[in-house]
């Protein structure tokens, strides 16, 4: 097994442990750690593809290097922008939850409907 | 490999214009941020009516011209550069949403206005500079030649889009809008593993090199069932659809309206392009079926929610479940046994036509139902009794979207369903015009619950809490009419959708 089996196995991995959790954790906190999982899988797949593809004398393929670096600036606005909502979610209600009967919820939905 | 030699991918005269496009809203943002406060207003009036005569200006080009306007980014060609490209299907859906965009544009003014004298606040600042950065998404998601492109402009989409959500920072929104993150998110990294597969397989993201070289193998329908179902989640297309009508229903109106209107064509059209023009070879029978029964119980169960709703905002927003639904039934009737690929003919117009129509509909009855909730301060459809004598003008607009959703004669969705039919019955799928036909029934069902309720006379004599200023009403009856009117598109250039797909096909021989 060479290094660029063995990484694309290790991505492979990642992308399922952070699947996984973001579809079976309710913590929206949780399913954004599971998403980051998810997405450093993808990265490195990315890393994979660059070697696997690299034209003759060079390392490495430049171009999935330069798209995984635009997909982990994307990646972290979303998750600068998925905490930002679950803290503004907390400071509301008390409690950060993603379930529909959140007292805390529909409490303030009828004080402004 | 043949297409290295003739590619034709060079800058055509006027594919600038594509490029300010694309410059323009992202200049309106980036100044936006600059200069603050109450001139973001101004900058958005500026720049959306010149988003507008742009867009027409290329439609125009495409129309007459009959090829496609393309922009060569820093003369860098495919594999390695980028390249802009604007066919009859981006061009007819740049005008719309233009369209849906000024005139939502207008509508906002009375919430997201800055008055002389009143103190600023943080939602108008917000919802203008959010609004921007969803036309020049959007712009790029019509425009972008590479799928990686095509990518960004789908986060930014998604980026402008969540907060609109939760404008108004209300518990319930706020969830709505994290819930809305989460699906995309997931919808997006789907998407991003697909593209590295198929860079990994064919060393190139270009929408043209693609379609040359793609063929049937494992890495490739993975990466194509991954988009795929990632789009689909983007798009809200049953059963994915869960998070939709909360984070629509709740928005602010003029919010409401983008996000339906807008918003999930990006996904939808990125659907299209991924199928028609990248592979249309590989959906094969089965996989055109599937979509075609996804989108079957995206109307049936859509429909059938929305008869149930006591909401309004809610019903309109389980109505976009069910309307997205009749997207997806063009690609079963697309689909041609002979050749086993996706063919561009009727149905491919038919289906265009219905996300243009709905666009227009949907945006001109979220403005009409955010009327009535501001007059009424309330939008439960039970007691809606006499707002139909109070808001004349609203209620006619809401009803002529209702028209073009049902698909009566000449509305853009009389002529998309038509279209449609037409498909059906020409290749033998009478399943999918039943489906069509009961989608209508179900529509006209929830659309007369709701005007009934309207037209009755009130109980108690109505105060409304506002005055609805006049220039809202006439921006969503003018929405209305677009949609109404479209149907008399068949008079003119609807043929404009195959713009561009012969091109490609005859100047780049497999």
């Amino acid at each position: 097994m060479n290094a660029a089996t063995l990484f694309g196995l290790c991505g492979a991995t990642l992308v399922g442990f952070g699947l996984y959790g973001l579809v079976t954790n309710p913590e929206p906190l949780r399913k954004i750690l599971a998403f980051n999982l998810l997405g450093s899988g993808v990265f490195l797949v990315f890393g994979v593809v660059s070697k696997r593809a690299a034209a003759s004398g060079l390392g490495g393929d430049p171009v999935p290097q330069a798209m995984v670096i635009t997909a982990i600036v994307v990646a972290f606005a979303a998750t600068a922008m998925a905490i930002a909502l679950v803290l503004r979610l907390l400071q509301e209600t008390g409690r950060a939850t993603l379930s529909s009967d959140d007292p805390g919820g529909t409490d303030t939905d009828r004080g402004n409907a | 490999m043949p297409d290295a030699t003739v590619l034709p991918d060079t800058t055509t005269t006027d594919g600038a214009l594509l490029v300010l496009a694309i410059v323009l809203p992202a200049a309106g943002v980036l100044l936006s941020f600059a200069v603050g406060g109450r001139h973001v207003e101004r900058i958005a009036f500026v720049l959306l009516p010149s988003g507008l005569v742009l867009a027409l200006i290329i439609f125009a080009d495409v129309w007459r011209s009959g090829h496609r306007l393309i922009y060569i980014v820093g003369d860098w060609k495919p594999p390695l550069g980028i390249a802009l490209r604007a066919d009859g299907l981006s061009a007819a859906m740049m005008v719309t949403m233009a369209i849906v965009i000024c005139a939502v544009g207008v509508f906002a003014h009375a919430d997201f206005g800055t008055r002389a004298g009143s103190v600023e606040t943080r939602a108008p600042f917000a919802f203008w500079i959010l609004l921007m950065a969803i036309w020049g998404a959007m712009n790029i998601v019509f425009l972008g030649g590479d799928l990686f492109t095509l990518y960004v402009a789908l986060e930014l989409l998604t980026f402008a889009a969540v907060p609109l959500v939760c404008l108004d920072g209300r518990a319930e929104t706020l969830q709505a809008a994290l819930r809305y993150l989460l699906f995309a998110l997931l919808g997006s990294i789907l998407y991003l593993v697909g593209t590295a597969l198929l860079y990994g397989s064919y060393a190139t993201l270009d929408i043209g090199l693609l379609s040359h070289r793609v063929h049937m193998e494992p890495a490739t329908v993975a990466a194509a069932t991954l988009m795929t179902v990632g789009l689909f989640a983007k798009t809200a297309l049953f059963p994915l659809h869960l998070w939709l009508p909360p984070a629509h229903a709740g928005a602010p109106a003029a919010a409401s309206a983008v996000l339906s209107a807008v918003v999930v064509k990006g996904s939808f059209f990125l659907v299209v392009r991924l199928w028609f023009d990248v592979m249309p070879g590989m959906l094969g029978p089965a996989g055109a079926q599937l979509f075609g029964a996804l989108g079957a119980a995206a109307i049936v169960f859509g429909s059938v929610v929305a008869l149930r709703q006591q909401r309004l905002k809610l019903l309109i927003a389980y109505s976009t479940v069910a309307q997205i639904g009749y997207l997806f039934l063009m690609f079963p009737l697309a689909f041609d046994t002979v050749s086993a690929q996706l063919q561009s003919g009727g149905a491919l117009t038919g289906g265009m036509l219905q996300a243009i129509s709905h666009a227009t509909a949907k945006a001109a009855m979220f403005m009409a139902a955010g009327l009535i909730y501001a007059a009424l301060g309330h939008d439960r459809i039970a007691e809606l009794g006499g707002i139909a004598r109070a808001l004349p003008m609203t209620m006619f607009a809401f009803a002529l979207g209702g028209v073009s959703l049902i698909g009566l004669p000449p509305s853009g969705g009389f002529l998309a369903k038509w279209l449609l039919l037409e498909a059906a019955v020409a290749t033998g799928q009478w399943w999918w015009a039943m489906v069509m036909l009961a989608g209508g029934l179900f529509t006209s069902g929830y659309m007369f619950i709701v005007l009934s309720r309207a037209l009755a006379p009130a109980e108690q004599p109505l105060k409304l809490r506002i005055i609805v200023p006049r220039y809202q009403e006439a921006a969503a009856l003018a929405l209305a009419l677009t949609s109404l009117l479209l149907g008399l598109a068949a008079l003119g250039p609807v043929d404009v959708f195959e713009v561009g797909r012969l091109d490609a096909m005859m100047v780049m021989p497999r």
